[in-house]
């Protein structure tokens, strides 16, 4: 194979690494995809390091070791799922190298997310299903939905403004803890701690736990311990929003 | 109350998860059923021990089972499935009362649910653990036979 085509497998490997990695996937399953595909292009003794801020990939002589920076860290399932597909198909020689690059391609341009308004909806129905499940009672349950809805657009529209996803959670937990407050001052509800467990679930970083156990237990130790602090820092900014709401 | 409502209100509450995090679409239903087979074993578990540690490890360990043999079935990674389970099971009101009676000035109360949720959350880690070691267990000894009765 010529040294062009290997270079397209190069970065083949990284483009897949890196949507992986964005998209929210565990670092040892990005290893073990960007592993396979290398082989299946018969390039012999790679290596891949992946931390969850960048990809460092050795392709072996003669090629250049590439270095890839994973700037921004979302949860997008699908497009774990897809790569994944993509990476299967190629072993299984179903694509050649250009199709499964030009899909991969598209795969980085495509939105697949839902629509806001429906995840709006899921995050407030999903806060009232969890009041319940949490021995709430049934009264409350309109309050947790409002909440935990307009909580979820504060989180999202704080991010897309600020960047700064801590920022974002604090504030979305304060205005939960507000309104929640503010509903039981009126006479509205009843039980404050339970209606703010049930709002405050969908912001918490549930991804970032299970992935952070899973990274540590695979031995891959610096993506562990630096998913696990997100996820802390995280828990920790929605803690102190609530926490500001209460101590009043 | 009854076993039926918790089961669809953990459904459902899954499944929203599974959309909040762009699940896959032929895959929410699978995803509501892991978290509401996770939540169930979790709550029978807390009614009859009374433990919230066990029926946690108890309830994790379910959602990576059940999350597993879909990842399997499906061809898709294991993860789609665990993240929207496990959510019900994080112990969200033990760090919430934590954080009340710290605010509160109560540091003995708040440091023992602390420490509670600390451990429920160890124990959700640890069923994820036993969960993988006993699929792998079980998966590679299957694929031996296989390999033993082709060849």
């Amino acid at each position: 194979m010529a040294t062009v085509d290997k270079e397209m497998a190069i970065d083949c490997c990284l483009l897949a690494g890196r949507l992986m990695m964005e998209a929210g996937a565990e670092t040892y399953r990005v290893e073990d995809t960007m592993e396979r595909m290398a082989e299946t292009q018969k390039l012999s003794a790679t290596h891949s390091f992946v931390t969850p801020t960048g990809i460092i990939f050795t392709p072996g002589s003669p090629h250049h070791t590439k270095l890839i920076r994973i700037k921004s860290r979302t949860t997008d399932l699908e497009k774990v799922a897809l790569v994944n597909d993509v990476s299967r198909k190629l072993s299984a020689q179903e694509y050649t190298l250009e199709e499964a690059y030009a899909r991969l391609q598209a795969i980085e341009k495509a939105n697949v997310m839902f629509p806001l308004w429906l995840q709006i909806i899921s995050a407030a129905i999903a806060s009232g299903c969890f009041l319940i499940l949490f021995e709430g009672i049934w009264s409350d349950v309109p309050i947790a939905i409002f909440a935990g809805g307009v909580g979820f657009i504060i989180a999202t529209l704080m991010q897309e403004l600020t960047k700064v996803s801590f920022f974002a959670e604090f504030i979305a937990a304060l205005t939960v803890g507000l309104m929640s407050f503010g509903a039981i001052h009126v006479g509205l509800g009843t039980e404050l701690d339970k209606i703010i467990i049930g709002s405050v679930m969908p912001l918490v970083p549930g991804l970032l736990i299970t992935n952070a156990v899973r990274d540590l237990m695979a031995g891959h130790f610096v993506s562990g311990l630096s998913k696990g602090a997100e996820a802390f820092l995280t828990a920790f900014a929605i803690g102190a929003g609530v926490a500001f709401v209460l101590s009043f | 109350m009854t076993w039926v409502i918790q089961a669809i209100l953990s459904f459902l509450a899954a499944t929203g998860f599974g959309i909040i995090f762009n699940a896959p679409r032929k895959m929410l239903f699978y995803c509501g059923f892991v978290g509401m087979t996770g939540w169930l074993v979790y709550s029978v578990a807390n009614e009859l021990s009374g433990d919230a540690m066990q029926a946690s490890f108890l309830g994790a360990f379910a959602v990576a089972i059940v999350a597993h043999i879909f990842a399997r079935r499906f061809r898709t990674p294991m993860i789609i499935f665990s993240v929207a389970g496990i959510i019900p099971l994080v112990p969200g009101g033990m760090a919430y009362n934590a954080m009340r009676h710290t605010v509160e000035n109560d540091y003995i109360t708040a440091i023992s649910f602390a420490s509670r949720a600390f451990m429920v959350s160890g124990a959700i880690a640890m069923g994820l653990v036993f969960a993988e070691v006993i699929i792998q267990l079980v998966f590679r000894s299957a694929a031996r036979r296989k390999k033993t009765t082709i060849t």
